[in-house]
């Protein structure tokens, strides 16, 4: 008899868990977006306007660009936010999504720590940065995870002329992960980095590293959104992700991502131009 | 400067606060740990005894593959119970992936084994114990499954215990299948994962001891309770 009490408690246990689980199955889109966009803030600041105004939830899934891409081209989300142009434009060519504007821009800032061994601090040159980098051999944490920021500092190098898969000699590590991970490596090791500007004003564990290099229009930085092409997924919520796409595309979102800030500074430019479509 | 005393204070500070969005993140970590460990149990209590009491072709490599699965890679499983439960993967229809539900179905993977394996041991020692009298009272091996599981319930709730321990620490599986969304599937592990990287240690190191001290919380009642019973019981 107690047995069968035990029991039935269990399976009371396990229903009441599972139901909450199935619960608060409200409107929402999925977005696969980068770790930019979440970890400088701009979601927290920008998504309770949008679903105030149309009760859609947004679950935002944060991954490099090139995971984001891969989890719309499986169907996982119904929309991406990303910034890598040719891989977007790719995305969409394959028929993977429809629908692609572009939104904002950012720009990319090498950090490097305040001893500056490649005399770089205060230059408007990133080619000739990247050259000094290199010659001094100074220690450089790369993302090495195929993001959109990873693929950002690969065209530079490429084209700066230096071949960083055989440059060697230790100086050029990949840390193989996130932005703020890259951050926290460079920050241990005293290493120059290259980051998007949103993440590193949220940054917190800055140790030595400040900024070295900025506003060369080569670090100009794009970001895209697209829905995932419901012609290859049945199941993608249309409606809702063109509400957001079009939300994010009106005045009404484009002033909301121009009015984030942090500590004073505008992380965010927002540049769509009506009819714009790619 | 000193990142584990700010670790401390804001831990201290964090919880006395009753900080909504750290409640809201503890529950949804006790839903699904809790959740897979009642559904790994019900799986892995009865798999356990059965193999250690049935006797079949195959067995020892069953024992062997069911010890060796207990340190299942948590990024391995992840990675698994992600492509299956993906839109293109042969679960896709459930809509289970970057939902809590997956989360669940992840952890059950991780911890089965281990409940299935500790058991199978306390089960195969009883077993030995008391064979004479079990086959007096005309019980088979396989009739005795019941009747073992419930007179090692003391020990047996280790086994449990350690399966628990394994699905409130682990983040590598469900940081893949929940995709760790803000309110959604955001746990006590992944927001850690999500603070280190977001370079803000001390409050990360919070997070851990919040963790840590509901681990050892949960582990003293669920002792407590277990002693208490024992004694009601007089066993």
């Amino acid at each position: 008899m107690q047995r069968r009490h035990f029991l039935g408690l269990m399976a009371g246990i396990a229903l009441t868990f599972s139901s909450s689980l199935a619960l608060a199955q409200d409107k929402f889109i999925v977005v696969a977006s980068t770790t930019s966009t979440e970890q400088s803030g701009l979601f927290g600041h920008i998504l309770p306007l949008f679903t105030k105004k149309t009760g859609i939830a947004v679950r935002v899934v944060a991954q490099g660009t090139g995971q984001a891409l891969k989890t719309g081209e499986k169907g996982d989300a119904d929309v991406v936010f990303v910034h890598d142009p040719v891989a977007e434009q790719k995305f969409v060519e394959a028929g993977f999504g429809v629908d692609r504007k572009p939104v904002m821009y950012n720009d990319f800032v090498i950090v490097g720590p305040k001893s500056d061994p490649a005399k770089v601090m205060g230059s408007r040159n990133v080619l000739d940065s990247y050259k000094k980098i290199a010659a001094a051999k100074a220690p450089f944490a790369s993302r090495g995870d195929s993001s959109g920021t990873h693929a950002a500092e690969l065209r530079i190098w490429k084209e700066s002329g230096i071949d960083v898969k055989t440059a060697g000699e230790g100086w050029y590590r990949e840390t193989g992960s996130g932005m703020g991970p890259t951050l926290n490596t460079a920050s241990a090791m005293n290493a120059y980095a290259f980051t998007d500007r949103g993440t590193w004003l949220s940054f917190k564990n800055r140790g030595d590293l400040v900024i070295a290099v900025e506003g060369d229009v080569k670090l100009f930085n794009q970001y895209g959104v697209m829905l995932v092409n419901p012609a290859k997924h049945a199941h993608v919520k249309v409606t809702e992700g063109k509400a957001f796409i079009d939300w994010l595309t009106s005045k009404e979102g484009q002033d909301a991502i121009a009015a984030y800030k942090i500590g004073g500074e505008q992380l965010f430019f927002p540049n769509y131009k009506p009819g714009q479509n790619s | 400067m000193n990142t584990i005393t700010d670790a401390f204070h804001l831990a201290l500070n964090l919880i006395w606060q009753f900080d909504a969005e750290l409640m809201r993140i503890i529950g949804l970590s006790l839903r699904v740990s809790l959740s897979a460990v009642v559904i790994g149990s019900i799986i892995g209590l009865p798999l356990g005894a059965f193999l250690a009491l049935a006797r079949f072709p195959g067995r020892h490599a069953c024992i062997v593959v069911l010890n060796a699965s207990m340190g299942l890679p948590p990024v391995v499983v992840g990675l698994v119970v992600y492509l299956i439960l993906s839109r293109s993967g042969p679960l896709g229809t459930f809509g289970w992936l970057f939902t809590a539900a997956g989360m669940v179905v992840a952890q059950v993977v991780l911890i089965t084994p281990i409940v299935a394996a500790l058991s199978r041991q306390v089960v195969a020692d009883l077993w030995s114990e008391y064979e004479e009298q079990l086959r007096s009272l005309g019980l088979t091996r396989l009739g005795a499954i019941a009747t073992l599981l419930w007179d090692g319930r003391f020990s047996l709730s280790t086994a449990v215990l350690a399966g628990f321990g394994r699905a409130i620490a682990e983040v590598g599986a469900i940081i893949i299948v929940g995709g760790n969304i803000a309110g959604v599937t955001r746990t006590m592990t992944t927001a850690i994962s999500l603070e280190t990287s977001r370079g803000d240690l001390a409050l990360a190191m919070a997070l851990g001891i919040v963790l840590l001290t509901i681990a050892i919380t949960i582990n003293a009642a669920a002792t407590t309770l277990g002693n208490a019973a024992r004694r009601a019981q007089g066993a």
